[in-house]
């Protein structure tokens, strides 16, 4: 797998270049023969316009010596998705419990190691589940990504718990926006049984944060008229996703709308 | 799920962990006698009127809808009672108790317009019953002291919440295909962020431990915990991922939520409706 740096920029932030919002990838990376086989027309035309698109624009990165993984399409295009967003949590906060804070309270660092339980334990699943899914064919499993934190200082409470924050609202509106791509109702269920742990998790950090504040399901991500959560499309999570900086290993997910 | 149980244990003396004598555990059977058996019967087929629990329209995606309804109109009556009464502590409880309920009538509103939108009758709201035929008193309609009436606005606030989670997680698939699963799941998750906040302001974390209804429920509420300690997950037991402390017991039925059936969640909710 070639690493490479995802050179990205906040998807709201008003850049003269709006490819550069997005992952830095490779176009149409070959993941697998099936799902190229697989791929319509159709599934293209239906893509909307935020779709990552090769930073080169060139055919030539539409070969597989490139390297780049897809993500897939369909239900394993999702759950490559999720596994990537789980992989991250885990791995952040494995960061965090393995060097807390200074003067932590005893309940943030132990709300802390039970996400780090739980988003460990999501990882796993998902690596199971997907291996599983592919009987054996790991090359459409996502590998394990990269993390790089850059500044972020898991030294400072204020940092930590806003990343943690970030992080978990964002697993909520990747998991909604998500359930509506899952043809198989198994996955259906097991993504609502993860994303209302998420919602948990996202409920507890900001009342951590905000303490006897109606942040935990604040007007900022709960929407005011319809009291709805949000649902965004993996170009839009992955966009934001990538915005943070974190994730080191470029994928694609040329497949997900 | 054993209702008689349920509506035995779930009285305001348990929840403030004071055991009955015996006598006052028959005098309580007794007198929730209709109650019981309303709740016995299944769904629809109870004295309610047909149209509040219609779940046999022919549509599975309308009748999840209904059901998601139902259950709105009783955390938003609830929620309402509450911020309305004299128990609700100043302060975060109050806070948010009316966060909640915002919400909570929001939906409301959202499901009739979506139903409506779709061509479809919303059910009636029903009536609701929160003492359960007397067995509580969460708004000190009946002299119950202040401390146990909040201990019941919490313990209920909990219950309603975890149940809310767990009934939309089960409607999910009656949902799969059609334009109203993504508004579904937007609601599930924000029932979800409730539900910790209300663990949490009772001290429990926010998240639920094997089928533990956590300290300071009354083992009657059990109903709405039991199945959450499955560690099988799509065929896999979730136990034997890895090592340490991700793969407990503990960790590995918090990480996961469970679904409950449409007629578990309408047997809960049924302990208040009156008709």
């Amino acid at each position: 797998m070639k690493k490479q740096k995802i050179t990205v920029i906040r998807p709201n932030g008003n850049s003269g270049n709006p490819r550069r919002q997005f992952l830095k990838m490779g176009g149409l990376a070959v993941a697998g023969a099936g799902l190229l086989i697989a791929c319509s027309k159709d599934d293209m035309s239906q893509m909307p316009d935020v779709q990552p698109k090769p930073i080169s624009g060139d055919g030539d990165d539409m070969t597989p010596e490139n390297g780049i993984f897809d993500l897939g399409e369909g239900d394993l295009g999702v759950l490559n998705y999720a596994y990537a967003l789980e992989q991250l949590e885990a791995d952040f906060y494995t960061k965090v419990v393995n060097g807390f804070y200074s003067n932590i309270s005893e309940e943030e660092k132990i709300v802390l190691t039970d996400l780090y339980n739980h988003e460990v334990n999501h990882r796993e699943f998902f690596r199971a589940a997907i291996t599983g899914a592919v009987e054996g064919n790991t090359d459409l499993v996502l590998p394990d990504l990269e993390f790089d934190y850059g500044d972020l200082d898991f030294g400072s409470r204020d940092q930590v718990l806003n990343i943690a924050k970030t992080l978990e609202d964002t697993g909520v509106t990747a998991y909604n926006g998500a359930g509506r791509l899952l043809m198989n109702p198994l996955y259906l269920v097991l993504a609502g049984k993860i994303v209302s742990v998420e919602a948990r998790h996202a409920s507890a950090i900001r009342s951590l944060i905000n303490p006897g504040s109606a942040d935990f399901a604040g007007d900022d991500v709960v929407s005011v008229d319809n009291a709805l959560d949000g649902a965004l499309d993996p170009s839009q999570v992955l966009a934001a996703v990538a915005g943070l900086g974190y994730v080191k290993t470029a994928f694609t997910a040329n497949f997900l709308p | 799920m054993n209702l008689i149980k349920f509506l035995d244990e779930f009285t305001t003396d348990n929840l403030v962990a004071k055991r009955s004598s015996r006598r006052e555990m028959f005098g309580t059977f007794g007198s929730l006698g209709k109650k019981a058996v309303m709740s016995a019967i299944p769904f629809g087929l109870a004295a309610m009127p047909a149209k509040i629990f219609a779940q046999d329209s022919g549509n599975a995606a309308v009748d999840a809808l209904q059901l998601a309804l139902t259950l709105e109109y009783l955390e938003n009556e609830f929620y309402n009672l509450a911020i309305n009464c004299t128990v609700l502590p100043d302060g975060r409880p109050r806070i948010v108790y009316e966060q909640i309920a915002k919400h909570e009538a929001a939906h409301v509103d959202f499901l009739i317009a979506g139903l409506e939108g779709a061509g479809v009758e919303p059910v009636a709201k029903p009536e609701f019953d929160f003492t359960a035929g007397g067995m509580f008193d969460p708004f000190i309609e009946n002299g119950t002291d202040k401390e146990t009436a909040y201990a019941q606005l919490l313990a209920l606030a909990q219950a309603f919440e975890d149940t809310g989670v767990r009934a939309y997680k089960g409607q999910a698939t009656n949902l799969q295909g059609t334009p109203f699963l993504t508004a579904a799941l937007q609601i599930h998750s924000v029932e979800a962020r409730h539900a910790s906040e209300i663990r949490r302001l009772r001290g429990l974390k926010g998240w639920i431990t094997g089928n533990e209804r956590g300290a300071g429920m009354p083992e009657a509420t059990q109903a709405v915990y039991d199945g959450e300690e499955n560690i099988t997950q799509g065929g896999v037991d979730v136990t034997t991922l890895g090592d340490g402390s991700p793969f407990s017991i503990d960790a590995s039925t918090e990480a996961y939520d469970e679904t409950i059936t449409g007629d578990t969640a309408v047997a809960i909710a049924s302990l208040f409706i009156k008709s």
